[in-house]
């Protein structure tokens, strides 16, 4: 069973952070799987007028969507989990070859107080996987460098052409919590 | 080789790409690229060399951003085979100004002509109707490929998707520019966008 709060008066003021910075910054397409830790995100995209949140079947396709998009003159954001990195190894390669501005916010499982030990493989590798990649990783531990490792984020990505992935860390969106 | 009656790739990607207007299109991994380049180079021609399985979410991609183009993803049966999830992703999105059509040769001919899964199992019209794109045409004739490029351009339609059994002969390949930066600043140039 899951414990972790997900009610409206108990939810994390971040997300709000990340939604403002990808507005000012003028996302258009969001694709994104479904996650625990980017939930009130996707909300608030899905209420958006001006973003289009688009669900995966898997994480690899957001890339590709993403190339498109730039292709036609939009920007977008791929919302993904740490397990989901490694689902886009081969599609990453497209980043560099096309040059498209690429940005990802990517929630951590299998580091911080982990309960479930098939997480943990993934998410040590995730900042590796990146790395070989050519993407650049940044990493937010605490609410409060969110919206300062937003900004710079999207400001390499969109404005330096830089790949640029964003760790939000289990720290940050705190452990699943399983009880019998 | 080759079975009686089935149509010539060549063929099908110029008549596709006759009249094309303001159509992007987009060539999956393998021969579709080749043969969209055979038909005639072009600035709104998308060239894909690597990332297998990604033609359709491209075309995704770019047909959300440019509601207003014609936007045709010309791949094969191996590639789409590799993105078939991508399928429900723009049925879920119904993108009515793009269209998907697959050149089936129930083979992988770039690598040797290993069988592919179109050849006894898979449907690729059932999985794109099953996946909520209404419009899903199994096409055998020239006829239906000519008909199909005239409602490419009805950007109000769509989705569309269309599996057109070709031949499996092996053909000159025709190499398209490979350098994916100038293929896709090329394609934003042409829409109108400036350089960052």
């Amino acid at each position: 069973m899951h414990a972790r709060a997900d009610a409206a008066d108990t939810a994390p003021n971040w997300p709000d952070d990340i939604f403002a910075t990808l507005q000012r910054f003028d996302v258009r397409q969001v694709p994104y799987l479904p996650d625990a830790g980017h939930s009130k995100l996707i909300q608030r995209v899905l209420a958006s007028s001006t973003m289009r949140g688009i669900p995966l079947t898997t994480e690899e396709e957001g890339v590709a969507l993403l190339a498109g998009a730039w292709t036609g003159g939009q920007r977008g954001v791929l919302l993904m989990q740490s397990s989901g990195v490694g689902n886009c190894i081969n599609m990453l390669s497209m980043i560099p070859i096309l040059r498209f501005p690429f940005l990802t916010l990517v929630t951590m499982r299998g580091e911080w107080g982990e309960f479930n030990p098939w997480q943990v493989p993934m998410g040590s590798t995730t900042q590796g996987v990146f790395e070989l990649s050519g993407v650049q990783v940044l990493r937010a531990s605490n609410a409060a460098e969110v919206p300062a490792v937003l900004e710079a984020a999207a400001a390499q990505a969109y404005n330096a052409l830089t790949p640029t992935a964003v760790l939000l860390s289990q720290r940050l969106i705190g452990a699943k919590v399983f009880t019998k | 080789m080759s079975k009686a009656n089935l149509l010539d790739r060549r063929q099908v990607v110029s008549t596709l790409l006759a009249n094309r207007k303001d159509v992007v299109a987009i060539g999956g991994l393998g021969a579709s690229t080749n043969d969209m380049c055979a038909a005639g180079d072009h600035a709104r021609n998308f060239y894909l060399w690597g990332g297998m399985g990604g033609a359709a979410m491209i075309g995704l991609g770019l047909a959300l951003a440019q509601p207003k183009l014609p936007v045709l993803v010309i791949t094969g049966d191996g590639e789409m085979l590799m993105g078939m999830g991508s399928l429900a992703t723009i049925g879920l999105q119904k993108p009515s100004n793009l269209s998907i059509v697959v050149l089936d040769n129930e083979a992988y001919g770039e690598t040797g002509g290993q069988t592919s899964h179109t050849s006894a199992a898979a449907d690729l019209v059932g999985v794109a109707r099953a996946c909520g794109i209404g419009d899903a045409r199994a096409i055998s004739t020239m006829a239906e490929v000519e008909a199909f490029a005239k409602v490419v351009h009805d950007i109000s339609a769509g989705p569309r998707f269309a599996n057109v059994k070709i031949d499996s002969a092996s053909l000159e390949q025709i190499l398209p520019v490979r350098d994916g930066t100038y293929i896709v600043n090329r394609i934003r140039g042409d829409l109108g966008f400036q350089p960052i």
